[in-house]
């Protein structure tokens, strides 16, 4: 068969045999707790209506910037588990900045953005320093950061926090409306899509153009697959597990960014948290490809938004809705498996007869040079 | 004893799994119809509760907003739907789930918990004809919602004025769940409570997490070893504001001979048999009363509510102590209920900030 055909159409079979088996598994879930498995999956991919569409567009762009930050780390073989420390210390930063508004208009909105990648860099940086310098798994580090990052964010909150009379909520001081960042509307939805939408997809392309493009992108990916070959053509591994810490920090940083200019404008006690672990998910899913990681982004905040819809309507536990998304995302990683082991098979297979078939008429040339 | 409770275990579960198959097409069924909704028979007020984190079951503040829920369908044969809230979700999650409510047809919607403040705001401007509640908050003033609070700092006066009568070594302690202005509240009342009993007392305080790390709401272990830092320290009752985790504070109150006392539901009957005996008493915060009582007006004004805030104090009984552990407790009844009685009359005005 044609090489190109055979490769394109594994490439489709892995998320078939993933929908296929997802289908099937949570229907058994489904079944198992009683639930009834045609109105779930009715309801689950009915067409979302347009205020749910700018729901999962938003969602989709934060957790999108949550992947991206993991997915750098991942193509060096470095596994931030930070993210999570790495955006509440960023975000807490900008609004922080921001509240304050030290500069007028949009050089305020600029200003709290440059401060919340520096701020998501040095905090990510710390753990690769450790690492470059002590040995210390990064692994370790960054979930130790994120513990301290908690907590000193807490600890700030608790001393700049302003509350609103009534309200049991505390938070940082509103951003300036100035310094907000509007949005577009889907429809007659009440809510926007977040402004912000610009910036992730810059940030894609940047991602796509450094890793691909550049020389930092090359010492990198080779440091990812093999960093003693890479000492041996002239990387510092060091230099460059610092600065890769850093990058991903400084993604991680614009994480809760969306949110802070689009919808929230301050930084408080119901601010969404456990964004960076999301993240890594969604990177495994989209295979540290940004086209990738947004489907992946999209697939995600689609799934929660369904969350609601299926307790209220159909009267599903939310434990089953978590199960559902724990089981896509297990169903994609396996068939992928699945399919790539298939392939590398038939890829074997056809090379392996290939040379069969260059060794018969070989062995005829020689018997007819006989 | 591991072996049958693993049979019943097993037993159970495909008890539940053939049952969930049998009654299957029949939750099917009754699904279709009420999705559809409006050619609603019975009563045709169709009730929606968002809970916060933990929902139905979480033996605390959700259990007993369901309670007053439960109360309301027996008593009136309401519909009701339910939706739990998940940890560290986005605003916007908050908001749909009230949106989806609101278009489903479903009013009253009841908003369990503080965090719902912003997004019953931003509901509630989008569907002015349907009426919200909202326990543990009054920033709203919107005409279709009602909000529904408590005066927690005069309950825990009370219990906190127990341990000071009960107390041997002078110190008593108390472990609030999260930093926030509302657990605040309960620690204000305490230690002016316990201060009003015996001004030298030593009142130790410690919370297990802060804001937005909502676990300490749901942390036992953490809970213990804070406890048991307490009763090490010369502590003998700790007065827990933690949800789930006051179970690790009254293991720990087991383990030294010391006692705890419980808060929000009468946990001398709730909690385990095995620390039963050091529940000492519980402060009692009755959100199934402001449930029930704001889904009583509801139902019996057609629909026709106050809108703004309602203050649920000693005086309605919206706070208070549990006498359940009648062997403890009992000798102290009558100065706590001059106590109670001084607050009611406001000549005692208690602090609800530290």
């Amino acid at each position: 068969m044609n090489v190109r055909l055979t490769k394109f159409l594994l490439g489709l079979g892995a998320p078939l045999l993933a929908l296929a088996l997802a289908f099937g598994i949570t229907s058994l879930v489904l079944i198992a707790a009683g639930d009834p498995v045609g109105e779930v999956w009715s309801t689950l991919i009915s067409w979302p209506e347009q205020r749910n569409q700018v729901n999962i567009i938003n969602n989709a762009m934060v957790l999108f910037f949550s992947a991206l930050a993991v997915s750098i780390g991942f193509r060096m073989n470095l596994f931030n588990i930070g993210v999570d420390g790495q955006y509440r210390v960023a975000v807490f930063a900008a609004a922080v900045v921001a509240g304050e508004a030290w500069l007028p208009g949009y050089l305020n909105t600029a200003l709290a953005i440059v401060a919340a990648m520096v701020a998501g860099a040095l905090w990510a940086g710390f753990a690769g320093l450790l690492k470059a310098t002590r040995g210390v798994s990064e692994v370790i580090a960054t979930i130790m950061l994120n513990f301290i990052a908690t907590s000193l964010v807490a600890f700030l909150l608790a001393k700049l926090a302003v509350r609103e009379q009534g309200s049991n909520i505390i938070g940082t001081k509103l951003i300036p409306e100035g310094s907000r960042i509007g949005g577009f509307s889907i429809g007659d939805a009440p809510a926007q899509v977040y402004g912000f939408i610009v910036f992730s997809v810059l940030a894609g392309l940047a991602y796509w153009f450094v890793l691909n493009k550049t020389r930092f992108g090359f010492d990198l990916r080779a440091t990812g697959a093999s960093s003693t070959a890479a000492v041996a053509s002239g990387v510092s591994v060091k230099r460059m597990t610092i600065l890769t810490m850093m990058a991903s920090g400084a993604i991680a940083g614009l994480v809760g960014l969306p949110i802070l200019f689009g919808s929230a404008y301050n930084y408080g006690s119901t601010f969404q948290s456990g964004l960076g672990f999301a993240g890594i998910a969604i990177a495994l899913l989209g295979r540290n490809h940004p086209v990738g990681i947004a489907l992946g982004a999209l697939l995600f905040a689609y799934l929660d938004e369904q969350s609601n819809p299926l307790q209220i309507l159909v009267g599903v536990s939310p434990d089953i809705v978590a199960i559902t998304q724990g089981v896509i995302v297990l169903t994609v990683v396996v068939s992928y498996e699945i399919v790539r082991r298939y392939g590398v098979k038939l890829e074997q297979r056809r090379v392996a007869a290939e040379l069969e078939a260059m060794r018969t008429t070989s062995k005829q040339t020689e018997e007819v040079a006989r | 004893m591991g072996r049958t409770t693993k049979f019943a275990a097993a037993a159970a579960a495909s008890i539940l799994v053939l049952t969930g198959c049998g009654s299957n097409s029949d939750d099917g069924d009754s699904g279709n119809g009420g999705g559809g909704g409006g050619d609603g028979s019975g009563s045709d007020v169709k009730v929606g509760l968002a809970y916060d984190v933990g929902g139905r079951g979480d033996q605390s503040f959700n259990d007993s907003a369901a309670a007053g829920l439960d109360q309301a369908i027996e008593e009136y044969g309401v519909e009701s739907s339910e939706s739990e809230a998940e940890d560290g979700e986005a605003e916007t999650a908050r908001e749909e789930r009230l949106r989806t409510f609101a278009e489903a047809g479903f009013d009253p919607i009841v908003a369990v918990g503080f965090a719902y403040s912003s997004a019953v705001g931003v509901v509630a401007a989008e569907y002015p004809e349907v009426h919200f509640a909202i326990i543990d908050d009054s920033a709203n003033e919107l005409d279709n919602v009602s909000n529904l609070v408590f005066a927690e700092e005069q309950g825990s006066f009370l219990v906190g004025a127990a341990a000071a009568l009960k107390s041997e070594t002078g110190t008593v302690g108390f472990v609030g769940g999260v930093e926030t202005p509302l657990i605040q509240k309960f620690e204000a009342g305490y230690v002016a409570g316990a201060e009003a009993v015996n001004p030298d007392i030593e009142v130790d305080v410690t919370y297990l997490t802060q804001v937005p790390d909502f676990s300490g709401f749901a942390d036992p272990a953490r809970g213990k070893t804070a406890a048991q830092g307490m009763f090490d320290g010369g502590a003998d009752i700790v007065y827990h504001a933690a949800g789930g985790s006051g179970g690790g504070v009254f293991e720990a109150a087991a383990e030294s001979d010391n006692l705890a006392i419980g808060v929000d539901s009468d946990q001398y009957n709730t909690a385990d048999p095995s620390v039963q005996d050091v529940i000492f008493t519980s402060m009692l915060k009755n959100v199934d009363v402001a449930v029930y009582t704001f889904l009583t007006e509801f139902v019996e004004n057609d629909g026709e509510v106050e809108p703004g805030t309602t203050t649920y104090d000693l005086s309605v009984d919206g706070v208070g102590y549990s006498t359940a552990n009648e062997a403890l407790i009992g000798e102290f009844e009558t100065q706590l209920d001059e106590f109670k009685q001084q607050i009611i009359d406001g000549e005692i005005t208690v602090p609800d900030a530290p």
